[in-house]
């Protein structure tokens, strides 16, 4: 079984709620989709060819500066369980880590992490290199994903044309090949229903919104991913600028739907929080989906300081590791629907016990 | 718990609403939601993966056509329009027309005025990456029923051997 606790910081320093506004920004990610010149794209690569391109990547990291070396895991030698830890963990996507049954993991994919970066090997594109921080941190993400690129550019050879910069597999990617997404969760949007027109918003400034885990995903928790749409014909540094602006607005929109929600229906808010808090709590089982929507509200009273007794960070913690793979790693087991559901329980209320001091 | 309003389906939705200085809670069934203009989950006009397979659809239909074909890895421009991933970084050249009207539709424009990058003079393929790179455009070609391009892949490598 997969030892997580061998990987620099556990893979999870961007739960530590230590960048600004951790209480309604989780994660700022960056990455950027680098291929390589001489190889068809991993889709279309055959077996052998992902290897080359996974050796030469590793013979170029094994000359890199001590803090981008990172841990090589070797994702297509992994059981499907470890695999889905990974995911779990946002430190690989669902395509590297081949979950979908019509898609299954691919001869090469492999992972390189470092402390807050990480290397995908042989995902849609052949490279991703991806910087993940706490909190709403922009330029930091940026400035380290940048470092880890120049080094590895330097000492393998990337596909770039003049015109339309560095080539991705999907053409939705290439230029840049920059995505910054930032994870936030906007309960007092959805709560007073503005999130609909905040939403409809960002699509017609160019930027988009996804689920928990990116592309593809579901809206849960009030959690939501936003993150430029175009990645050529602008600067990274516009990109960014752009990106930083547009969140800082909808952050303050939050803020502002929360006062209202606190003015105009103290008590029901207050109570339906509270209610939440309790059944976190108490109960003795637990879905994910129910989790996290109670997460949701629990995370709002810290917000409003209705809960004061709570970090931000214990709630990201349990966002990741009330997971089915990582209860199950936990127990050292499989467990079934129903026993993982009572694990969950479980876990949440030893969790927030021993967070608040209190008995379970 | 049942709806509120027609007493019969699962309420689902907990509406919150504002009625001067009152607050009324009302628990809506799916359908009784919907009636209200409230959704049940948060979701906005999906991302627009549909938008984008229309642009390539609209792009090939104004430039090229479907046969078009990379010489490096052999995909053809049909291949493109029904996975939306390209073969390798040559077809950007070898679908080069559409590939620039697909990209201004998509992002606005077509010209990188990012970050430059050249490649590093000393970064040099893996042992016999070369021929091995050769092996699979070979094979591929010949998977695509390329023969042309597949016998001049096999007599370039039969010269570096």
């Amino acid at each position: 079984m997969l030892d997580l606790s061998l990987l620099p910081d556990g893979g999870v320093g961007w739960l530590d709620a230590s960048g600004d506004h951790p209480d309604i920004v989780i994660s700022t990610r960056i990455r950027l989709a680098r291929n390589l010149e001489g190889y068809a794209f991993a889709g279309r690569a055959r077996d052998g060819e992902r290897l080359r391109i996974l050796s030469q990547v590793q013979q170029a990291m094994s000359t890199m500066h001590e803090m981008h070396r990172g841990v090589l895991l070797r994702v297509d030698e992994m059981p499907p369980d470890d695999r889905l830890l990974l995911h779990e963990r946002h430190l690989v996507s669902r395509e590297l880590a081949g979950l979908d049954p019509q898609r299954p993991v691919r001869s090469g994919s492999a992972v390189y992490l470092t402390r807050g970066t990480s290397v995908m090997v042989n995902e849609e594109d052949h490279l991703r290199l991806q910087s993940l921080e706490s909190g709403l941190r922009i330029s930091e993400a940026f400035n380290n994903v940048l470092a880890l690129d120049a080094e590895l550019g330097d000492r393998v050879p990337y596909a770039f044309h003049n015109e339309f910069g560095f080539l991705t597999a999907c053409p939705t990617n290439a230029g840049t090949g920059l995505r910054a997404s930032v994870l936030i969760h906007l309960p007092g949007l959805v709560l007073t229903k503005e999130i609909a027109k905040v939403l409809a918003g960002l699509q017609q400034v160019g930027l988009t919104y996804r689920g928990l885990y990116g592309e593809g995903s579901e809206v849960v928790g009030n959690f939501f991913q936003i993150s430029n749409q175009t990645t050529l014909g602008r600067s990274e540094t516009e990109l960014l600028d752009y990106l930083t602006r547009v969140v800082t607005h909808v952050i303050e929109r939050e803020e502002e739907a929360r006062k209202v929600l606190l003015r105009d229906a103290g008590y029901i808010i207050e109570d339906k929080l509270w209610r939440a808090y309790g059944t976190l709590r108490y109960a003795r089982s637990l879905t994910f989906d129910e989790v996290m929507s109670y997460l949701s509200s629990v995370r709002l009273a810290v917000g409003l300081k209705l809960i004061t007794d709570l970090s931000v960070y214990t709630l990201n913690k349990l966002l990741i590791f009330s997971q089915s793979a990582h209860l199950a790693h936990a127990e050292g087991r499989d467990l079934t629907t129903s026993e993982a559901n009572i694990a969950r329980a479980k876990y949440v209320r030893r969790i927030l016990a021993d967070d608040t001091g209190s008995t379970r | 718990m049942v709806c509120d309003v027609c007493k019969e389906g699962d309420a689902v939705v907990q509406l919150t609403q504002i009625e001067g200085t009152g607050v009324r809670l009302l628990h809506l069934c799916e359908r009784c939601a919907a009636e209200r203009g409230v959704e049940t989950n948060a979701s906005a006009p999906k991302p627009q993966i549909s938008d984008f397979l229309q642009s390539v659809h609209q792009a090939m239909q104004a430039t090229q056509g479907d046969a078009a074909r990379c010489a490096f890895c052999s995909s053809t421009f049909r291949d493109f329009r029904s996975t939306g991933r390209l073969g390798c970084a040559h077809c950007y050249d070898a679908f080069e027309k559409s590939m620039r009207d697909l990209l201004r539709r998509v992002h606005g424009s077509s010209q990188h005025i990012g970050r430059k990058y050249e490649s590093p003079a000393s970064a040099t393929l893996p042992d016999g990456g070369t021929a091995n790179e050769l092996r699979d455009r070979l094979k591929r070609a010949i998977e695509s029923e390329q023969f042309e391009l597949a016998a001049d892949i096999r007599d370039r490598l039969r010269g570096m051997e």
